[in-house]
């Protein structure tokens, strides 16, 4: 009877498998009523994780992962409410805690919520659903065949009953929980496919606290930290006298994010592992004694760490010395023309470039880029003896908790970690090296603590999108097929290589090759990691190789990728041809119609999405005007067309911004860039003046939208501005080459 | 450390702060009215905009010292029941994406629509280019502007 008990609540979770399959399986939960805090009355009944509902009627969808921008917290409960068949209207959408028990995958990467969601969060809609309908069968002594749902409301229309689901909340949530429930046919959708307006949209136009940042607990203090000044110095020493009389101020010590003996895995990247944190009363005070405080730094000796990369141990060396930008870009230049780590090839390359009548070749390159987020980098902790509560807005919950376990030395089961919505992520908050500085200052404090980054700290201390160079060569024949392709790529610290993309399999005789250059420069990943820079590079490259073929760069690409759907090279291709394609198709027909006067084309393909677009913009009086933009997509089935058109766009203006100005130097180990009048962002007279969204229709599952409009945007950008300017744009940021 | 009355939002409140404490780190930190944010305290950004006698000002460097009897108002203030025409156009156009930044968009958006209620495109760019949206939503700020223009 105690096991039956148990099965009455049981939630799914959902596992990812290697290769990118879905795992499903039950854990088991025992009932729990929650207090309604909407109605305040009525206590809420848990059907599973994602679902409860109120005797009078609310449903509340809890919403799995963080939030930060992508809106998920309106997509992903869309999903569950379709399969359960709510009403949206009665709908309230809760964020969900860090909860590795009843939830995996809480976290934003690699536009892959929706993708991974779609199935359990599916099958929590309906699973619910046919609770309800059980419940009511047995009330109404009716076949459970013969109950109906729609919008809210259970219905028998041979006897003409009805109730609503909050009238058969009660019972239903007591049943077992049903498995292998039927999704819906997708024709029976009814809020998937349509759109749905932010859920959070009146408290963000209003003010409400919503971001980790707007965090504020009684008795809380406020904390800073001071950080070398430079990559590749470390602390000496610091006079505490200076600083600890002021006003406000309360304490300054030294702390050390993660020991030496730590394995640290793929997110804990920390800028500066020693950092001097002052804690105060208020912002200002603490923000003035920042600027008061004598510290003396000195030059570090190369070190290593231990990694443990999902049981994959490694010693990593940070080597010694203060870098310069100038400094790596010549090491850069010269390495494209070393031979170096082969990681495909396909023919026999040199033979096709000895037979070749037209060689193409040219060398791109970028520089690093701070991620920015318009809110810092924050967190509030409260470490106590028997607790440790932390909030804030972050990108790997799950590991940031591991992580902080292991460094205070304190089991999982006693941090709570809760998601506020995040000012932006772009990837910087995978790396939460701050929330571990905020749990250090407020165990050293005893007291609840706000750790805030000024601007300057999140510039200057960023886990920055690295730095890369790549030449690319082409072999063309006397008909100007494309017959050979060599890639020769790397970055500082960090290769971009994606060998197995495309035009790999549509060119018989290729090669790419690859390299790194160690730096102590904190680099990690950046809105669509390494796919930013390859696509820049490719598709500018594939426009140049199209033009001294003398085909239309549209069609010069659609012949490849019929090449590699009908004869393709290699085994390893990692693309559907068709469905490249399909977007370049799609491209072409809506840009048939538009009067362009400088078309610039790209399409790329990562995070399991296709996008193609152009761009057409020209320089008036040495600024860059974008007239238009057109870009088509196909991440499969859209869940919410206004928000995944909205993801789009910003996308593009975001992609379109660091296209052209975005850039990140350093000098002696120092960034010359410190805060937004150093660092350009791009501003709304410099947008595009209109953006246009197409989506392939198909039956495809749905895939993300976070990240693959911004990689194609750069080659756009710098084809549209040859077409404008006769010149080739091949070293970002586009601007600083214009004069 | 000083006392002001500071005007905010229609009500008197009173500080008991340093008297270079920018107007914002008032706003967050002593009255707990944390819709106007910090963004890059070297007033680039425009993420801190509120209203000063209904002008749009950056508060992260305008000390309290100097704002006297001046009518502070800010993004909680701007309306009652996020009905200011300015909210309704945002949410009609479901501008925001991460939201951090669009407090100080309708800000500056409000000021610009109470001192030119039919703004050309020019007009809009011009104003509306102090303040950045690293999301990236610029084009429905600008189509949520002149839709709150034409109520």
């Amino acid at each position: 009877m105690k096991e039956k008990a148990l099965d009455r609540r049981s939630f799914l979770k959902v596992g990812s498998l290697v290769g990118g399959g879905l795992l499903l399986n039950f854990s088991w939960l025992s009932a729990k009523a929650v207090k309604n805090e909407v109605t305040g009355q009525n206590e809420f009944l848990e059907f599973n994780a994602f679902v409860k509902i109120t005797p009078d009627n609310v449903i509340q969808i809890m919403s799995p992962n963080p939030e930060g921008g992508q809106n998920v917290k309106t997509s992903m409960p869309m999903i569950v409410a379709d399969e359960l068949d709510a009403d949206w209207s009665q709908v309230v959408v809760q964020q969900a805690d860090l909860d590795t028990k009843h939830y995996t995958r809480q976290f934003i990467g690699g536009s892959q919520a929706i993708r991974q969601g779609w199935t359990v969060l599916r099958t929590a809609g309906a699973t619910a659903r046919q609770m309800l309908k059980e419940a009511a069968a047995q009330k109404w002594q009716v076949p459970v065949s013969e109950v109906t749902t729609e919008k809210g409301m259970l219905m028998h229309s041979k006897s003409g009953k009805k109730a609503t689901y909050g009238e058969m909340a009660t019972a239903a949530s007591a049943l077992p929980v049903l498995q292998d429930v039927k999704l819906k046919d997708r024709s029976d959708f009814h809020i998937i496919g349509t759109p749905v307006k932010n859920v959070e949209g009146k408290n963000i136009v209003t003010g409400k606290p919503l971001f980790g940042i707007d965090t504020i607990k009684e008795g809380m203090k406020i904390a800073m930290i001071v950080h070398p000044p430079a990559f590749g110095l470390k602390l000496k020493s610091y006079d505490v006298a200076s600083v600890k009389k002021l006003k406000g101020i309360i304490d300054v010590f030294d702390i050390k994010v993660f020991n030496e003996d730590y394995e640290r895995t793929f997110f804990d990247t920390t800028t500066f592992n020693e950092v001097v944190a002052i804690v105060g009363e208020d912002t200002w005070s603490v923000m003035k004694a920042k600027k008061a405080l004598k510290v003396s730094w000195e030059p570090f000796e190369s070190h290593s760490y231990n990694r443990n990369m999902f049981g994959r141990k490694s010693s990593v060396t940070v080597p010694a010395g203060l870098e310069s930008t100038s400094e790596s870009m010549a090491q850069m230049t010269g390495l494209v023309s070393k031979p170096a780590n082969v990681k495909r090839q396909d023919g026999d390359v040199e033979k096709a470039f000895e037979n070749a009548s037209k060689i193409v070749e040219a060398k791109y390159s970028a520089p690093f880029l701070a991620h920015n987020c318009m809110e810092p980098m924050n967190f509030f902790a409260d470490v106590r003896e028997d607790k440790i509560e932390m909030i804030g807005p972050l990108q790997k919950p799950e590991l940031t908790e591991q992580a902080l376990s292991a460094r205070l030395g304190v089991p999982l089961e006693k941090i709570d970690f809760k998601m506020t919505r995040l000012g932006g992520g772009y990837g910087r908050r995978s790396y939460a090296h701050w929330a571990i500085e905020a749990a250090l200052i407020s165990q050293k404090v005893k007291a609840p603590v706000k750790l805030v980054y000024s601007r300057e700290d999140d510039m200057t201390a960023g886990v920055y999108r690295s730095t890369y160079y790549a030449k690319y060569q082409a072999a063309l024949d006397s008909n100007n097929n494309l017959i050979g392709f060599k890639v020769n790529m790397g970055g500082n610290p960090e290769s971009p290589i994606h060998e197995n993309r495309f035009p790999a399999g549509a060119v018989s005789n290729y090669l790419a090759e690859d390299w790194e250059i160690p730096s102590n420069i904190t680099t990690g990943s950046f809105r669509a990691p390494r796919s930013n820079f390859n696509a820049a590079a490719e598709q500018s490259f594939l426009d140049e190789v199209a033009e001294a073929a003398g085909k239309d760069p549209i069609d010069f690409r659609l012949d490849l990728l019929e090449k590699a759907k009908s004869n393709p090279v290699g085994q390893r291709n990692d693309y559907d041809a068709d469905r490249f394609a399909g977007v370049l198709k799609l491209l072409k027909e809506k840009t048939k119609s538009s009067q362009l006067k400088y078309p610039g084309v790209s399409a790329y393909f990562c995070h399991n999405t296709y996008a193609a677009m152009v761009v057409d913009m020209e320089i008036q009086d040495g600024s860059p005007v974008v007239n238009k933009v057109i870009c088509a997509m196909d991440c499969g089935l859209i869940i919410n067309p206004d928000g995944a058109k909205n993801l789009a766009e910003g996308g593009i203006v975001d992609a379109l911004g660091n296209a052209l100005f975005g850039k990140l130097t350093f000098n002696n180990g120092a960034t010359d860039q410190q805060n937004f009048d150093q660092y350009r962002m791009i501003r709304m007279n410099e947008a595009p003046k209109a953006i246009e969204v197409y989506f392939v229709e198909n039956d495809f599952e749905p895939t993300g939208m976070g990240e693959p409009t911004f990689p194609p945007v750069f080659a756009a950008v710098a084809n549209s501005l040859y077409r404008a300017t006769g010149k080739r744009f091949y070293h970002q940021p586009f601007m600083s080459q214009l004069s | 450390m000083a006392k002001y009355n500071l005007k905010i939002n229609g009500k008197t409140r009173e500080v008991d702060v340093d008297a270079g404490t920018p107007i914002l780190w008032v706003l967050r930190d002593h009255l707990n009215l944390v819709g106007t944010k910090y963004g890059c305290g070297i007033a680039q950004c425009g993420a801190c905009t509120i209203h000063l006698n209904g002008i749009a000002m950056r508060s992260c460097m305008l000390p309290v010292s100097s704002v006297g009897n001046q009518e502070i108002t800010t993004i909680e203030g701007l309306s009652e029941n996020a009905d200011h025409p300015v909210q309704e156009a945002w949410l009609e156009h479901d501008v925001a994406q991460c939201g951090y930044c669009q407090g100080g968009q309708i800000m500056t958006a409000a000021a610009l629509l109470k001192n030119n209620p039919n703004p050309s495109d020019e007009d809009i760019e011009a104003t509306m280019s102090g303040n950045i949206c690293r999301c990236g939503t610029y084009l429905r700020i600008k189509e949520a502007i002149k839709t709150a223009a034409a109520k």
